[in-house]
């Protein structure tokens, strides 16, 4: 759930209040307000929409707890899912490159389980 | 109340939504987009990756796909229909490639067929934007309006940012809501209530394919996230002993093996044989999957991690508001049904559409009721006579107001749809004490349910998800067989006899009688 909005980063351009579809967010005259924080589904796009990268979503889908930012900035986590999105890059740049490697990578699981399966129950 | 007229109004915000509003626009409609979330983030493709149905235009191909997927959907699939949505995905999913930075196919070309729910969605938005539809997000429908003839001519609902009432009347009207996950913690889905379904019912629209409303996706028990690193996973209990369960493959008997070991007790999981290439390249390919491991300090693939199973209910299932024909149709003058909203059971049958049967359902049923709303808004303009708002449940209660537990009441009809031991082994004993207790809740909230402000959007949500969990179990009371998602332990075999669809409906009384139509004949 949601648990940091960085003040010294906030812009306030609004693109979280805009895109979390839970309203968890309510504009503010100086940043947005985190209003509704028990809505939040833990979906982590207000984190992808944020460009300056001013939120942090804590990983559990029942808790708002999460280390102090300064501590989630030394260990590179903040604005680390857009960059891993390639969004702060052009849209040309190649950032869905390894995509197709998903259909491929899924079944491969599916095989070793598959294979596991029978040699356990081979003999 | 604000009172806003137009040619077509689509009710969601998912994928569907966003092919209904440019296939109509495309078609010279004005569009008007209302959604409970926001274009772009909303449901369940926003933070997914659908791999579309994906098979070239040669005849032989397209048999041998058609072929399989008939035999997949166990007797109740339309190959016609199945026909219809490779030929629309395949032509229309390339068209987003101006807002959709399609990647490398590894071969000196694109990769057309799968793509990332974030960038997909943002691409649908921008794409519905300049065909010239007008979205207003945050903007919950709560009810279909009508004429005096039944025609549903509209709908009424709250803008949440102020509380404020709305009003939309249109020649016609699409229901892209999307499907029902029963409030299981499935990442995208908290918003998935079943609302369009419920607000079908009350227009005279019915239901098919719901007993197949069984299905479930492995996840860290923390938060549901994508399942692309789990396939190869192996499983222990707490005291570290390996679980033999039945592998991905087996379909129902894994997710049977599963939930019984999690009935016994906490399931880890162990990525140890995961595929070497796969570490190295799971954040660029899901990175939000990434993120809930390492958010948690844990290392997926060498620590030993807690998962359960997040259910999917008509999401992955196949059940939905039913189409009458080649249009989209519900059945009910001026109203049509798109992507998980709709019944999946045409193309998908008595089985899971997977990911890429059910995201070519959407985009093309999508594509199918934009385009068919648009030809009926030109003959019918916006009603400007008296509409008759046909909301029941949660709005106009029969008897005197009480106060409801909404969360109490969502999580009944969770347990009594995905509970692992009434969804794995139904049995008529384990239904019929669902269908009692969904019965009383359902006379509450009818009976009783009403609120004021935002809050009336979750009574509301609530009512629909009750609706959904009853239409689900008298379906799968009706059907007494083993077919597909639907296994019954009082009755383990398929029988050729019900080798035909079920038609489910009915708000006070729910009632399900089976169907047989010629595609169907054709299809067993």
């Amino acid at each position: 759930m949601i648990a940091h909005l960085i003040a010294q980063r906030c812009t306030n351009c609004a693109a979280c209040v805009a895109a979390c579809p839970a309203l968890v967010f309510d504009p503010g005259a100086e940043r947005p307000v985190i209003a509704r924080a028990d809505a939040c589904e833990t979906c982590y796009l207000c984190e992808l929409a944020c460009a300056e990268d001013a939120l942090y979503v804590a990983p559990e889908t029942d808790s708002h707890d999460a280390p102090p930012v300064h501590d989630l900035i030394a260990a590179g986590l903040i604005g680390r899912i857009r960059a891993d999105s390639g969004w702060n890059d052009p849209i040309d740049a190649g950032q869905l490159d390894d995509y197709r490697l998903l259909g491929p990578l899924l079944n491969a699981g599916v095989e070793i389980a598959t294979r596991r399966h029978e040699a356990r129950h081979a003999g | 109340m604000s009172v806003i007229t137009t040619d077509v109004l689509i009710i969601g915000g998912g994928m569907a939504a966003a092919w209904a509003a440019i296939a109509a626009a495309e078609a010279g409609a004005r569009v008007l987009v209302v959604d409970k979330g926001a274009m772009g983030t909303s449901g369940v493709t926003a933070t997914g990756g659908p791999g579309h149905w994906w098979v070239p235009p040669d005849p032989a191909q397209r048999d041998v796909a058609i072929a399989r997927q008939t035999a997949k959907a166990a007797g109740l699939g339309d190959p016609a229909w199945m026909e219809r949505i490779l030929d629309l995905t395949w032509r229309h999913l390339p068209t987003i490639a101006p807002w959709y930075p399609f990647g490398s196919d590894g071969q000196g070309g694109r990769f057309v067929n799968g793509v990332r729910g974030p960038e997909y969605m943002r691409a649908l938005r921008a794409f519905a934007v300049a065909r010239g539809a007008d979205i207003r997000d945050h903007h919950p429908a709560l009810e279909l309006i009508a004429d005096h003839a039944g025609r549903v001519v509209g709908a009424r609902g709250m803008a949440l940012r102020d509380e404020t009432s709305w009003e939309v009347r249109a020649g016609a009207v699409v229901l892209a809501t999307g499907g029902a996950a029963f409030r299981s913690g499935l990442i995208g889905s908290h918003a998935c209530t079943g609302d369009g379904h419920l607000m079908a019912a009350e227009a005279g629209a019915h239901l098919s394919g719901m007993e197949f409303s069984i299905s479930y996706s492995l996840s860290p028990a923390w938060a549901s996230t994508r399942t692309l690193p789990y396939t190869g996973a192996r499983f222990y209990d707490a005291a570290g002993n390996e679980l033999d369960i039945a592998p991905p493959r087996t379909g129902h008997r894994h997710y049977q093996t599963l939930g019984a070991a999690m009935l016994a007790g906490p399931v880890y999981a162990d990525l140890i044989d995961a595929p070497r290439e796969l570490p190295a390249v799971l954040r660029r390919i899901q990175p939000l999957t990434a993120a809930a491991f390492e958010r948690r300090g844990i290392d997926l693939f060498r620590d030993r991690f807690p998962v359960r199973l997040f259910g999917e209910g008509t999401i992955r299932g196949t059940g939905g508001i039913d189409v009458i024909d080649d249009d989209c149709r519900t059945g009910v003058s001026g109203l049509f049904a798109a992507g998980d909203a709709a019944t999946r059971e045409l193309v998908a049958g008595a089985n899971s559409g997977g990911g890429a049967v059910n995201s070519a359902w959407a985009l093309s049923s999508g594509r199918i009721a934009g385009a068919a709303a648009a030809a009926e808004a030109r003959d019918h303009r916006p009603f400007d006579g008296t509409a008759i708002p046909l909301g029941r449940a949660g709005l106009r209660p029969g008897g005197a107001v009480r106060t409801i537990d909404t969360a109490a009441l969502i999580a009944r009809a969770g347990h009594a749809v995905h509970a692992y031991d009434r969804a794995f082994w139904r049995s008529e004993t384990t239904l019929a004490a669902s269908a009692c207790a969904l019965e009383n809740d359902w006379h509450l909230i009818a009976g009783h349910g009403h609120t004021s402000g935002r809050a009336k959007v979750e009574l509301r949500s609530t009512a629909a998800v009750v609706a959904t969990a009853r239409w689900v179990i008298a379906a799968a009371r009706e059907r007494r067989e083993s077919r597909g998602l639907h296994y019954r332990e009082d009755a383990p075999a398929i029988d050729t006899a019900q080798a035909r669809r079920l038609i489910t409906g009915g708000l006070d009384h729910v009632w399900v009688r089976p169907l047989t139509t010629q595609a169907q004949d054709v299809a067993a």
